[in-house]
């Protein structure tokens, strides 16, 4: 372990580096403004009860598919629009926030936790162990997630829960397979053959000197593969397999709006944005986040 | 002799598997520790000597159970520990402790000297709240240290510091047997003879009987009782440290102790340098593994391996040419 | 190297019937495609006559002892929805698919590789920061979005091209380009990070020592390593593209693909289809991997099977 590297790992003072690491993303402006739309739209999602300009569900006939508010023919009411059944774009954007990004916190928070796990168990175990769980893995993930969800909902039904269900069966592999990878890397050291030495148990070794030792390269896995959850919800609603109507999301509401786009390009232009943005974003925070872990990749870019 | 015996090793053999050929199936094996059997006795300190590769470390911690060997025994106060269930060997393991060579890579950096030091006390529920915070502030008292050091960072000590806050964990369960593997070898020259000193004390006063492990004569003269000599996975030599120091027997302990500095420079020994290299503990030489190297090899030495026989005295040599 | 293409073989039939086994499970156990057919109103009579028809009355032993006697002759029954061996339906929509993405692969490479190697060959100007920052767009954006806003620009307000349909140049721009920007994106990432990695390696520098002149290096020498992981990711994304991933896509241009053939059959619900598509889905994806393993030897000769 070279210097630099421990000299990170042991904190003189969290606070201390708390604050060297804001100030790090302050010098890192891309990833600071990812940082800052990231805040933003978790904060609009939370409030969204309260800053949404209208009630997401309902709208009148009347206003039916009005463009945006600096269009000819837009409504200063209706900021990015109306949809065609007059509901305001802007407050389903926001209320469909709040269901894209639930979705997505959870399957990572599932998948993250149970993949960690089996990849935990698959490292410190090795042999046989180790060897089944990497063929599942293998196996699982050479499939085409959309293909499995496609099923998972078939069988299941949509909504909101099983599609949660759907993406977490498809989304643990990775963790697994960072979990295990970082283990290994550990399970030969001194301070690992030093806890078994003091009569430490398995769940302690594992849970009490490995995980806490490894969790910061997990935690950038976490969040690119929130972005990838997203994208994920996105799809499957857009085809109609995920979130169902009256509930809002990004990508449902570019599915109900693509039977418009010869004549309200809005429609899926906004909602689409946001999920393009969202992700954008989170990539570009856990690409930071990575860096910031690994101090050789610090030093090497 | 039996009575006082505390390890009995017996036919101790580790191979380790090297390079993985299809499906994890090794197509060689490096040969560690290669049927090695000796005792040692309650309140000594055993000197195991020898050249890094030899195999010494890995039968310190074959000893402790922290590899399980290929085959043999290894029998702690009449009991075979190779034979204990997970709990009955974590049981086990309050009376045997481990003292590393780099302490500081066997502590988890995130934590400070106080829980590291805690860390098996907690893990055996020995003591806990205000008891815990005494029995630790003893500890560091007892190697030296002062209970403020607890509250620092392992990463912030001084080498000889580390090693200290190692033998503090080491000796908080108050074992019987510890296992110190080249203890001094990543301290700070200036502190060496300080720590060596702790551990002589430690041992007069907590009754410890110490497995010492080093590649330094003048280490293992300092400390030890009895003093076996391994070369590539064998215990070649094994006798009272006065009688192998006088009149080692072995060709390859004759060689070691000749390279040993000696206080009076009039008391000049003769010089002797081996030639050759160190033969692969994957496909070791047969017969004596030394004969490769051995001015005085005869063609049995190639053919035979000598066994280990005791010369008088407790004094065991494998060799057959003397 | 025929014994490891043997043993993969064997390895890719044990996947093959692993996953259609759990799928078979997964199906016919939780699975009431009966409801999906008949109309909310429908009699118990009615629905009793369905299953029998379907052969879902049956014991789930004997249902499953004939999906596996069929399996063997490559025979997944007649499909539900449309009177027609499911298979025969299945590979009847591959090669539309096929055509796409085979397509939509080439531009990405040709656009892409290239531009990988230039950035890692000048870290830090702007062709590399340009590509870095394009790069990580195109792997961010929902490609049924980026779909529908070109059909929008392009086809919608523009006129140049179809909106949707099968057919002429006019139908296949689109969705090509659409397809394009994924892979494009990964294999640009992947190729500026191990062409940067094999450039800062001892041997490149010895390499330049020697006097070898830099097309050379960088070419025969960095190139030639860096291949490697690229093919491997894109290697990933072929098979998953291949295997019907492309779904969204296909629906947005009424692609009569394999993707769309899956949206199908999953909204009829039609098991015998189900099956044989996950079956040419397992074959497709499998071929692919035997074939980028293959191909490794190419680049490494230090890769022996």
């Amino acid at each position: 372990m070279s210097q630099e590297s421990v000299a990170y790992l042991t904190p003189t003072s969290r606070r201390q580096r708390a604050v060297s690491a804001l100030h790090r993303l302050w010098q890192d402006k891309v990833a600071f403004f990812a940082a800052v739309f990231l805040l933003i739209v978790i904060f609009s999602t939370l409030a969204a009860p309260w800053i949404s300009p209208h009630d997401p569900a309902v709208g009148k006939i009347g206003n039916r598919l009005k463009p945006p508010a600096w269009m000819e023919g837009g409504d200063p009411n209706y900021l990015l629009g109306t949809d065609q059944q007059g509901r305001d774009v802007l407050s389903r954007i926001i209320w469909g926030g709040r269901v894209s990004l639930t979705v997505g916190f959870v399957v990572v928070g599932l998948a993250g936790a149970f993949g960690t796990l089996v990849g935990l168990i698959s490292g410190y175990f090795g042999r046989w162990v180790d060897l089944l769980i990497m063929r599942i893995v293998d196996v699982q993930s050479s499939f085409p997630g959309l293909l499995v969800a496609l099923t998972f909902v078939m069988v299941l039904g949509p909504g909101q829960w099983n599609l949660i269900a759907a993406l977490t069966f498809n989304g643990w592999m990775i963790h697994a397979r960072m979990a295990r990878s970082q283990v290994l890397s550990m399970r030969e050291t001194t301070m690992v053959e030093s806890a078994r030495a003091i009569g430490c148990t398995t769940s302690q070794t594992l849970f009490g000197h490995i995980l806490p030792n490894i969790i910061s390269p997990l935690i950038t896995t976490y969040v690119l593969e929130m972005a990838h959850m997203i994208g994920a919800e996105a799809t499957m609603s857009f085809l109609g397999y995920g979130i169902q109507p009256p509930q809002a999301s990004w990508g449902l509401m570019i599915g109900e709006g693509r039977v418009y786009i010869t004549n309200a390009w809005w429609l899926v232009t906004f909602p689409g944005l946001a999920v393009a943005l969202t992700i954008l974003s989170l990539n570009l925070v856990g690409n930071w986040v990575r860096t910031e872990f690994d101090p050789l990749h610090r030093s090497r870019h | 002799m039996a009575l006082n015996e505390l390890v009995r090793v017996e036919h101790l053999v580790k191979y380790f598997p090297a390079g993985g050929g299809f499906l994890g199936k090794p197509r060689a094996f490096v040969h560690a520790v290669d049927d090695v059997s000796f005792t040692i006795i309650r309140g000594e300190t055993f000197g195991l000597v020898g050249e890094s590769g030899c195999g010494k470390t890995t039968t310190g911690r074959l000893i402790l159970r922290l590899l399980d060997p290929t085959s043999g025994k290894v029998i702690y106060d009449g009991q075979d520990i190779l034979r204990l269930d997970g709990n009955a060997m974590r049981h086990m393991r309050r009376k045997m402790q481990l003292i590393f060579q780099d302490a500081f890579s066997s502590f988890d950096p995130r934590k400070k000297v106080f829980d590291i030091v805690a860390e098996p006390l907690r893990v055996h529920g020995l003591a806990s709240g205000s008891q815990l915070r005494e029995r630790v502030a003893e500890l560091l008292v007892t190697v030296g240290l002062e209970p403020r050091h607890g509250e620092e960072y392992p990463h912030e000590l001084s080498s000889g510091q580390k090693q200290c806050v190692g033998i503090a964990r080491a000796i908080s369960l108050n074992p019987e047997f510890i296992v110190a593997d080249e203890p001094i070898s990543a301290v700070d020259v200036s502190v060496r003879a300080q720590v060596l000193n702790l551990m002589k004390d430690l041992q007069e006063k907590l009754g410890l009987t110490y497995l010492f492990i080093s590649h330094d004569m003048s280490v293992i003269r300092y400390l030890s009782d009895r003093v076996g000599v391994m070369y590539v996975g064998k215990l070649v030599e094994y006798a009272p440290k006065s009688e192998l120091f006088k009149n080692p027997i072995h060709p390859y302990s004759k060689a070691l102790l000749a390279a040993v500095p000696v206080e009076d420079p009039d008391q000049r020994r003769e010089r002797e340098i081996l030639e050759g290299d160190v033969p692969s503990p994957v496909n070791p030489p047969n017969g004596c593994r030394f004969h490769t190297r051995c001015k005085f090899a005869s063609p049995v030495c190639s053919e035979e391996e000598p066994p280990l026989l005791d010369r008088g005295g407790g004094h065991f040599v494998a060799c057959h040419s003397f | 190297m025929l014994r490891y293409v043997f043993t993969r073989l064997i390895y890719t039939v044990v996947v093959i019937l692993g996953v259609s086994l759990l799928v078979f499970v997964i199906t016919h156990v939780i699975g009431n495609p009966v409801n999906v057919m008949l109309p909310l109103q429908a009699s118990e009579e009615e629905r009793a006559q369905l299953k029998h028809q379907l052969g879902l009355d049956k014991p789930l032993s004997t249902q499953l002892k004939e999906f596996l006697a069929g399996m063997v002759r490559l025979d997944f029954g007649k499909s539900w929805w449309q009177q027609e061996p499911a298979l025969q339906l299945a590979l009847r929509r591959v090669p539309a698919t096929f055509q796409l993405v085979i397509m939509a692969f080439t531009v990405a490479a040709l656009i892409s590789i290239p531009l990988g190697i230039i950035a890692a060959y000048r870290p830090g100007s702007i062709i590399d920061r340009f590509l870095t920052t394009t790069s990580l767009v195109g792997v961010c954006l929902p490609s049924f979005w980026v779909g529908l806003l070109l059909v929008i620009t392009f086809a919608v307000k523009l006129g140049w091209f179809a909106t949707s349909g099968y057919g002429t140049y006019r139908h296949i721009v689109l969705p090509v380009v659409t397809l394009a920007i994924l892979p494009a994106g990964h294999m640009a990432q992947i190729m500026r990070f191990s062409m940067l990695d094999q450039l800062n390696q001892q041997y490149v520098t010895t390499a330049r020592a020697k006097g070898l002149d830099e097309a050379t290096v960088v070419f025969k020498h960095a190139l030639k390593n860096a291949a490697t992981a690229v093919l491997t990711m894109g290697g990933m994304d072929l098979g998953r593209m291949l295997a019907g991933e492309t779904a969204a896509v296909e629906m947005v241009y009424a692609w009569p693909g394999f993707g769309s053939l899956i949206l199908e059959t999953i909204a009829r619900q039609d098991f015998p289809l189900l099956q044989a598509s996950v079956f040419v889905v397992a074959v497709i994806i499998c071929l692919i991997n035997l074939a980028v393993d293959l191909s490794y030897g190419l680049f490494d000769p230090r890769i022996r099977y």
